[in-house]
């Protein structure tokens, strides 16, 4: 897995609460059964017409944040469906962190597995982000995860977190669940033999 | 011992290793695979030269991107084939049991395990699928992963997981006539928030609950999710040991009565705590319909879509905006006065045998309304026969529903099945989420009575009323 330690980006503000995996990544584009490629149908109900043209409106679709690699939202981000391929389509489309109060149980932890941060903070602080993001489009955000903290360039916004330490190690350290399991194989054989499986 | 509640048992009883302030690492009993999300986790195996640890505890099927369509009809789509044969692929090569299209055991994976009787009080069971939570009605503790957990579960049979929080959801008192299973769990997911439960197992208890059926504690537990719920639970009981006794991959004969003896001992304790506890009660429920864009927004088919302008709070208001714009809908407007283009009846929430016996018994002898296309999709090949036996197919056919072969159909707009721009659904799935049953579909959950009602008379109608 790929780190992340560090990144500088544009944020994009997505000011909706309860973004659903289905508008993150629409159910008939998992049919492929690669890893990528599915950053061109990142929020594809809200980012195009259904003739294909793009929604101006769609915070995406803006010059100002078509770049970003920081996404903020709002509150229940990623509730729905345990599809992977919704870290995987922000990440395929650059997005490498996303800001919110909270996110749904599945998507947190399907963001670990990618070396996608999502970084939950207090509801105000994600609201003055957002706020920020909104008044000044293009602006860059600098997430920190190993010294836990997020800033803008001009210091406007600058916000200590704390993420749980073995996933923050974990992130850190692009470390594979499964290697890391594997070591504790004995006990896994351990297991099964005195289950009688 | 202190007492402990279901769930903690199972938790206790399936640790392999456990560290302070790393994930836990538990033993999963029954992994499920299905087309859409394995074949990257199979990719990673096979990068890794790794095999499945167990293959006698993973069993695969085909549902997400099937056709409804007869068997003699093949697949058209061309990624969806691809999808399908790397399924078919993958298990041969890795040695995974795959009911696939054409196998008598092919369904929609949450309804086979229990169908076929591999799912069992007690066991751990994972699928790479958020609606995972439904096995949990018979007592097992079953959760729905993301690809990277599948690859993890398929190379070393375990999770790494933090030990959730518990809840107690408490029906209190028998459940009014006309209300069903699923209005039980729209009416808890209306309480308490498509958010609420994040973080947490739910397990659900009263007496409403003692006295559900099998396919109705699914029906419940299936949509522990929706409210955000890690997973959802029911303990095991008298029904849970009669539903299971004969089925074909269930323990049989003296094992049976052995395993009964042994998941006799799982129901929570007496004085067992709960971090939260949401008690409702029964007589509070009413068979509800969904009005939004999310589960929690849902209302009694007797009342009036809501009026945002009477939020106090501006973001719920702008939410409550926003939702009623792209479902079409008017506020103020009787719910009952709501005409649908669709009715679905199906979804790993109401596609077993109860669910098309209630939906039959509201359809039987009647027309289906000219203006309204009515499909019925059993949830698995194995019910799709037992209904065949009992002749609801022939009902539904008489009144113009059309009679599908099993799979996840329309609940997810990934295959043939899909609403068209703007039309509405009464559905008997489980996320009316934008888009969900296709590109500006209008979903509306409901139970499948209701769905088969809002079939024949082409509107929204309150059960209770109907005759
Ligand atoms: S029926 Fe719907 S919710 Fe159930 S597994 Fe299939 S797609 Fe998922």
């Amino acid at each position: 897995m790929d780190p992340f330690v560090k990144l500088t980006g544009v944020a994009a503000p997505l000011d909706r609460v309860n973004v659903d995996t289905d508008q993150i990544i629409p159910a008939v584009h998992l049919k492929s059964i690669e890893r990528t490629g599915f950053g061109k149908h990142l929020f594809e109900p809200w980012r195009f017409n259904a003739n294909g043209s793009p929604v101006p409106d769609f915070v995406l679709n803006k010059p100002a944040y078509s770049n970003a690699s920081v996404l903020v939202a709002g509150r229940n981000f990623g509730c729905g469906s345990s599809r992977e391929h919704a870290p995987w389509a922000l990440s395929d489309y650059g997005i490498k962190c996303v800001i919110a109060p909270s996110f749904a149980d599945i998507f947190f932890s399907n963001c670990f597995q990618n070396g996608l941060l999502p970084l939950a903070l207090p509801e105000e602080q994600v609201r003055e982000i957002l706020d920020h993001a909104t008044a000044n489009p293009g602006v860059e955000l600098t997430v920190d995860l190993e010294g836990q903290r997020v800033w803008s360039e001009d210091e406007k916004i600058s916000i200590t977190f704390e993420v749980d330490s073995a996933r923050r190690h974990a992130l850190l350290n692009g470390l594979d669940n499964i290697g890391l399991t594997l070591e504790h194989e004995d006990k896994i054989s351990a297991f099964e033999s005195s289950r009688g499986l | 011992m202190p007492p402990q509640t279901l769930f903690e048992k199972i938790w206790d009883a399936h640790l392999v290793h456990d560290e302070p302030e790393q994930p836990s690492i538990i033993y999963i009993d029954l992994h499920l695979v299905h087309e859409v999300t394995s074949a990257q986790a199979f990719d990673g195996l096979r990068m890794a030269d790794r095999p499945v640890r167990r293959t006698d505890l993973t069993i695969a099927t085909a549902d997400h991107n099937t056709p409804t369509w007869e068997l003699t009809r093949p697949v058209v789509d061309e990624i969806s084939i691809k999808q399908l044969e790397a399924l078919t692929k993958n298990c041969e090569e890795f040695g995974v049991t795959l009911y696939d299209r054409f196998s008598p055991y092919q369904g929609i994976v949450h309804i086979i395990g229990p169908d076929l009787g591999y799912t069992q009080p007690g066991k751990t069971v994972v699928c790479g699928d958020s609606h995972t939570a439904t096995h949990g009605a018979l007592g097992a503790f079953a959760i729905g992963i993301g690809t990277s957990e599948v690859e993890h579960v398929l190379a070393t049979q375990t999770l790494r997981q933090f030990k959730p929080n518990t809840m107690e959801v408490r029906i209190n008192g028998e459940l009014p006539a006309g209300v069903s299973p699923k209005d039980v769990i729209l009416g808890i997911i209306g309480r308490i928030g498509v958010n609420g439960g994040v973080g947490h197992v739910i397990e659900y208890t009263g007496e409403a609950i003692r006295s559900m059926s099998m396919d109705g504690r699914m029906t419940v537990c299936n949509m522990s999710i929706e409210g955000g719920a890690r997973a959802g639970m029911v303990a095991p009981d008298q029904t849970t040991f009669d539903y299971l006794r004969g089925r074909r991959f269930a323990p049989q004969g003296k094992d049976f009565d052995e395993a009964v003896e042994g998941w006799k001992t799982l129901p929570t304790d007496q004085g067992a705590k709960f971090d939260r506890l949401v008690e409702i009660e029964s007589s509070s429920l009413e068979p509800f319909v969904t009005w939004g864009i999310n589960p929690g927004m849902v209302i009694p088919v007797t009342s009036r879509v809501p009026d945002p302008a009477s939020y106090s709070d501006p973001n719920e208001r702008e939410v409550a905006e926003r939702a009623l714009q792209y479902m079409g809908l008017e506020p103020d407007t009787p719910m009952e006065e709501v005409k649908i283009d669709r009715v679905f009846i199906g979804a790993c929430t109401n596609a077993r045998l109860e669910d098309l016996r209630a939906a039959a018994e509201v359809v039987k002898g009647k027309k289906a309304h000219p203006d309204v296309y009515s499909m019925v999709v059993p949830g698995s090949a194995l019910i799709k026969q037992q209904a065949e036996e009992e002749g609801l197919d022939r009902i539904f056919t008489d009144a113009g529903f059309d009679w599908r072969v099993a799979g996840c159909s329309m609940c997810l707009g990934m295959n043939p099945d899909i609403l068209e721009v703007g039309q509405r659904c009464a559905s008997t799935s489980n996320r009316n989420f934008e888009n969900r049953q296709g590109k500006g579909g209008r979903t509306h959950l409901v139970s499948p009575a209701m769905a088969a009602a809002a079939g024949i008379a082409g509107h929204f109608v309150d059960i209770r009323e109907w005759s």
